[in-house]
C-alpha cells in the first residue's frame, strides 16, 4: 500500500475530507443568502424610486399637460446621477428623455422589465442594463422611468469571485489540514504499530512513546503501557509463583520421599513402620493444602469467582469467625476482644470472607504474641466506614517492618522469624485476594506495636422498605 | 455397604476400589457416565461418589438425569474444580455432598459413610432425642444429660454435640464439623476444631469413667461406647 492510499484510509483523512465538504456547503449558503438579499435590497429601492418618480412625473402630466410634463422631465434629467427617463407618443416616436437607443418593442411592453439601453449623452458606450418601467399616460403618452443596475451587476460579480475565492482557500487549507493531521496521527500511530508488534515479538520491556500533548493518543499509549506493566506483573508473578511452588513443593516432597525411603531402610518393628507411614501421610496432607491454597487465590486472582457472589451480613460472619477462634486462643492464653457493629450488609462471598478472617486470625495466634510474653490481646473490630466496611484484626506482637508489608501479601513469602513456625506463606496473599475480588483492600499497619490488618470492603446498602420500619424492632 | 465409584481416572478409581474393600465395603467401578448411569440405575447401590468430569455424560448431568428418573440414591462429587459456586452447583443439580481434590481417603470414607446412613434415616423419622449410652441430648428443649445430671452446653457446643451424636458410631471429620456446625466450607488449617471438640469433651466427659468422644487418629472424631483404639483404621 502506497503512503497515499494509507493517508485515503485514515480517519483523519475523513474527517478532514467531511469538514471540508460541511464547510464549503456553509460558505455558499452564508455567501449567496448575503447575495441574494443585497440584490434584493438594491432593487426594492430602484423599484420604489421609479414607482415615487412615475407617480411625480404622472401627476404634472394630469395637472399641466405634456408642456410640463416635457419640461420636468429635461430638468430632471440634468440633475447628476439622474434616473432615466423617456416620453414617447403612442407610436413610440420619441418626445423628450435622455434614453437614446432602446431596442425595438421595449416601450410598448407596459410594465416593470429589464432592458439594454443608451443614453443620449454616451453615444459610443456600449449598451447598459437597466431596470425600466413603463407608464401609460392618458392621451396615449407613454412615460418610462428606469434606473441603471449595472452597479447591482457589479456587485454580483463581486459576490461571485468572492466565492471563487473563498472556495479555493477552504479547499486548499481543508487538504493541508487534513493532510498535516492526518500525517501526524497516522506517523503516531505506525510508531505504536511498531512496538506493539516489537513487544509481541517478544521485547516485553518496550513501552509506546507518550508525546506529553494528553490526547487521545496519549491516553491510548499509556493505557496501553499500564496494560503491559500489568501484564508484566502478571508474568513475573507467575514465574516467581512457579520457582516458589517447584521450591515449596520440592521441600516437603523430598521430606516425604527421605522418611518413607529411611523407613523401609531402618525399620525394624511393624510400630515403626506404622508411625513413619503417619508421618509421610500428615506430610501429604500439607502438600493437598498448600496446593488447595494455591487454587483458590489462583482462581480469585483469574476473577471467575465473581458469579458466586450474593448478598450477606458481613457483621455476621465476623462474629462466626471469631468465635470459632476464641476458643483456640483461650487455649493459647490470649485473649480476643471482639467488637462488632451491627448490620454490615455486603455484596460477596461469606465462605470466602470467612476464610480470609480466618488466615488473619491464625495470623495474630501465631506471630501475635508479644515478645515479652505480656499482654497477649488481638482485637478484632468491624465497623462502617464512609460507606465501607472496615474490619481489623490487630495484634500485640513484633508486626511487620515498614519496608516488609507489601512484600509478605506476595505469595510463599514468610518472615525470616516466622520461618520455625508452620505455615506455607500464603494465609495473607489468599486474605487480599479475597479483598481484591470484592474490590476491597486489605491494609497492613503499625498497631504499634504489633500489626494491624484491615480488611476494608464496600459496603452494600440494601434499601428498607418504610413500612417494614417500624415492626423491624 | 455397596458403592458404585464413576471415575474416569483409572488409577485413582482403582486405589478407591481398592481401598474401599479394604475398609469392608462392596464397590464397583465405572469408567464414564454413560456406564455410570446405567449402573447407576439398575444396580442397588448405598452411595455413588461421581467424579465431575467424566467421558460421554459429565457428571453433573448424571446426576440430573438419576434425579429425573427418581433414583435418589445419595451422590458425593469429587471435583478438581474446589471453588465455594462450584459446590453449589453441584449440590443444586442433586449431589448430596461434595468433595474437591485432592482429598484424604479418610475424609472421603467419613463422608461416603454418613451419606450411606442418611439414606436409611430420613429426617423426619430422626429421634428429637439422641442417646448414646448414658448421654442424652434432647433436640426440641435443647438439654444435654449425662446419668441424668445437666450439662449445660453454648449454643455452639450443642450443635457439635447434635450433629457428633447424629453420626455416631461413625467417623466425622473436622471438616465435616466445620462445615455443619459453623456452615464453613475453608480448610481451617490450625486446630481450631480440636479445641472446640476438646472443650466438649471436658464437659461431656469429665468425671465419667468411660469416654464417649473419641479421637480418631488421622481421621476426625467418634460418639461411640468403647475405646477408641477400635475406631482406629
Amino acid at each position: 500500500m502506497t503512503a497515499f492510499g494509507k493517508l485515503f484510509r485514515t480517519t483523519a483523512f475523513k474527517l478532514s475530507f467531511a469538514y471540508l465538504v460541511v464547510f464549503t456547503l456553509f460558505a455558499f449558503a452564508t455567501l449567496g443568502y448575503v447575495a441574494w438579499s443585497a440584490q434584493k435590497l438594491l432593487t426594492d429601492q430602484f423599484v420604489s424610486a421609479i414607482e415615487t418618480e412615475i407617480n411625480s412625473l404622472a401627476g404634472i402630466y394630469r395637472n399641466g399637460g405634456l408642456r410640463r410634463l416635457v419640461n420636468a422631465v429635461e430638468r430632471r434629467s440634468r440633475t447628476p446621477g439622474a434616473s432615466l427617463y423617456l416620453v414617447t407618443t403612442g407610436l413610440g416616436e420619441r418626445v423628450v428623455g435622455n434614453v437614446g437607443a432602446l431596442p425595438p418593442g421595449v416601450i410598448d411592453r407596459v410594465g416593470q422589465f429589464e432592458t439594454l439601453y443608451n443614453r443620449t449623452d454616451e453615444t459610443d458606450a456600449r449598451p447598459s442594463v437597466a431596470l425600466v418601467r413603463v407608464y401609460q399616460l392618458p392621451g396615449d403618452f407613454r412615460l418610462l422611468v428606469g434606473r441603471d443596475i449595472e452597479e447591482r451587476i457589479r456587485l454580483r460579480d463581486v459576490i461571485h469571485r468572492a466565492f471563487g475565492y473563498s472556495l479555493l482557500f477552504i479547499g486548499v487549507l481543508g487538504c493541508l489540514g487534513s493532510w498535516f493531521i492526518a500525517r501526524r496521527v497516522l506517523k503516531r500511530v505506525d510508531d505504536m504499530t511498531d512496538i506493539t508488534r516489537d513487544i509481541m515479538a517478544g521485547d516485553l520491556d518496550g513501552r509506546l512513546k507518550i508525546a506529553g500533548t494528553g490526547d487521545e493518543l496519549d491516553r491510548l499509549a499509556q493505557n496501553l503501557n499500564d496494560m503491559l506493566d500489568r501484564i508484566g506483573e502478571l508474568m513475573r508473578g507467575m514465574r516467581e509463583v512457579s520457582d516458589n511452588i517447584a521450591h515449596d513443593l520440592k521441600t516437603p516432597l523430598t521430606r516425604l520421599r527421605n522418611k518413607a525411603d529411611e523407613a523401609l531402610r531402618t525399620a525394624k518393628s511393624p510400630d515403626e513402620l506404622k508411625a513413619a507411614l503417619e508421618a509421610t501421610i500428615e506430610e501429604s496432607d500439607n502438600l493437598i493444602r498448600i496446593f488447595n491454597a494455591l487454587l483458590m487465590i489462583a482462581r480469585l486472582e483469574a476473577g471467575n469467582a465473581r458469579e458466586g457472589l450474593a448478598d450477606f451480613d458481613a457483621a455476621e460472619a465476623v462474629r462466626d469467625v471469631a468465635e470459632l477462634y476464641d476458643a483456640l486462643a483461650e487455649e493459647a492464653g490470649v485473649s480476643l476482644d471482639v467488637s462488632v457493629e451491627n448490620d454490615l450488609p455486603i455484596h460477596g462471598n461469606r465462605e470466602l470472607l470467612g476464610q480470609a478472617m480466618a488466615n488473619l486470625l491464625d495470623n495474630a495466634l501465631k506471630y501475635g504474641a508479644a515478645p515479652d510474653g505480656s499482654n497477649p490481646t488481638i482485637t478484632v473490630s468491624a465497623k462502617r466506614i464512609d460507606g465501607e466496611v472496615q474490619i481489623v484484626v490487630a495484634d500485640r506482637g513484633p508486626g511487620i517492618p515498614e519496608a516488609e508489608r507489601h512484600h509478605v501479601l506476595e505469595r510463599f513469602v514468610r518472615l525470616e522469624s516466622a520461618r520455625s513456625r508452620p505455615g506455607f506463606g500464603l494465609g495473607l496473599s489468599l486474605a487480599a485476594a479475597v479483598a481484591r475480588l470484592h474490590e476491597g483492600r486489605l491494609i497492613l499497619e503499625d498497631n504499634a506495636p504489633g500489626l494491624r490488618v484491615v480488611l476494608v470492603l464496600p459496603l452494600k446498602e440494601m434499601p428498607v422498605p418504610q413500612a417494614a420500619l417500624p415492626s423491624a424492632a | 455397604m455397596r458403592i458404585l465409584i464413576i471415575e474416569d481416572d483409572k488409577e485413582a478409581a482403582t486405589y478407591l476400589v481398592k481401598a474401599f474393600r479394604e475398609t469392608g465395603h462392596l464397590a464397583d467401578h465405572a469408567a464414564d457416565g454413560l456406564d455410570g448411569y446405567a449402573m447407576a440405575e439398575a444396580g442397588d447401590y448405598d452411595v455413588l461418589v461421581v467424579d465431575r468430569m467424566l467421558p460421554k455424560l459429565d457428571g453433573l448431568s448424571l446426576i440430573r438425569a438419576l434425579r429425573e428418573q427418581k433414583v435418589e440414591t445419595p451422590v458425593l462429587i469429587l471435583s478438581a474444580l474446589g471453588q465455594v459456586d462450584d459446590r453449589v452447583k453441584g449440590l443444586r443439580a442433586g449431589g448430596d455432598d461434595y468433595l474437591p481434590k485432592p482429598y484424604a481417603f479418610s475424609e472421603l470414607l467419613a463422608r461416603v459413610e454418613v451419606l450411606s446412613r442418611r439414606r436409611a434415616s430420613t429426617p423426619s423419622s430422626e429421634p428429637t432425642v439422641y442417646r448414646i449410652a448414658d448421654l442424652e441430648l434432647d433436640r426440641l428443649s435443647h438439654r444435654v444429660t449425662r446419668s441424668g445430671q445437666e450439662i449445660v452446653l453454648q449454643p455452639r457446643e450443642f450443635r457439635l454435640l447434635e450433629y457428633l451424636m447424629k453420626n455416631a458410631n461413625q467417623v466425622v471429620t473436622r471438616t465435616m464439623l466445620l462445615e455443619h456446625v459453623w456452615d464453613y466450607h475453608f480448610d481451617p488449617q490450625t486446630n481450631v476444631i480440636d479445641v472446640h471438640v476438646s472443650r466438649l469433651r471436658s464437659k461431656i466427659d469429665k468425671g465419667f469413667d468411660k469416654p464417649l468422644i473419641h479421637t480418631i487418629r488421622g481421621a476426625g472424631y467418634m460418639v461411640r461406647v468403647g475405646s477408641a483404639e477400635e475406631g482406629e483404621e
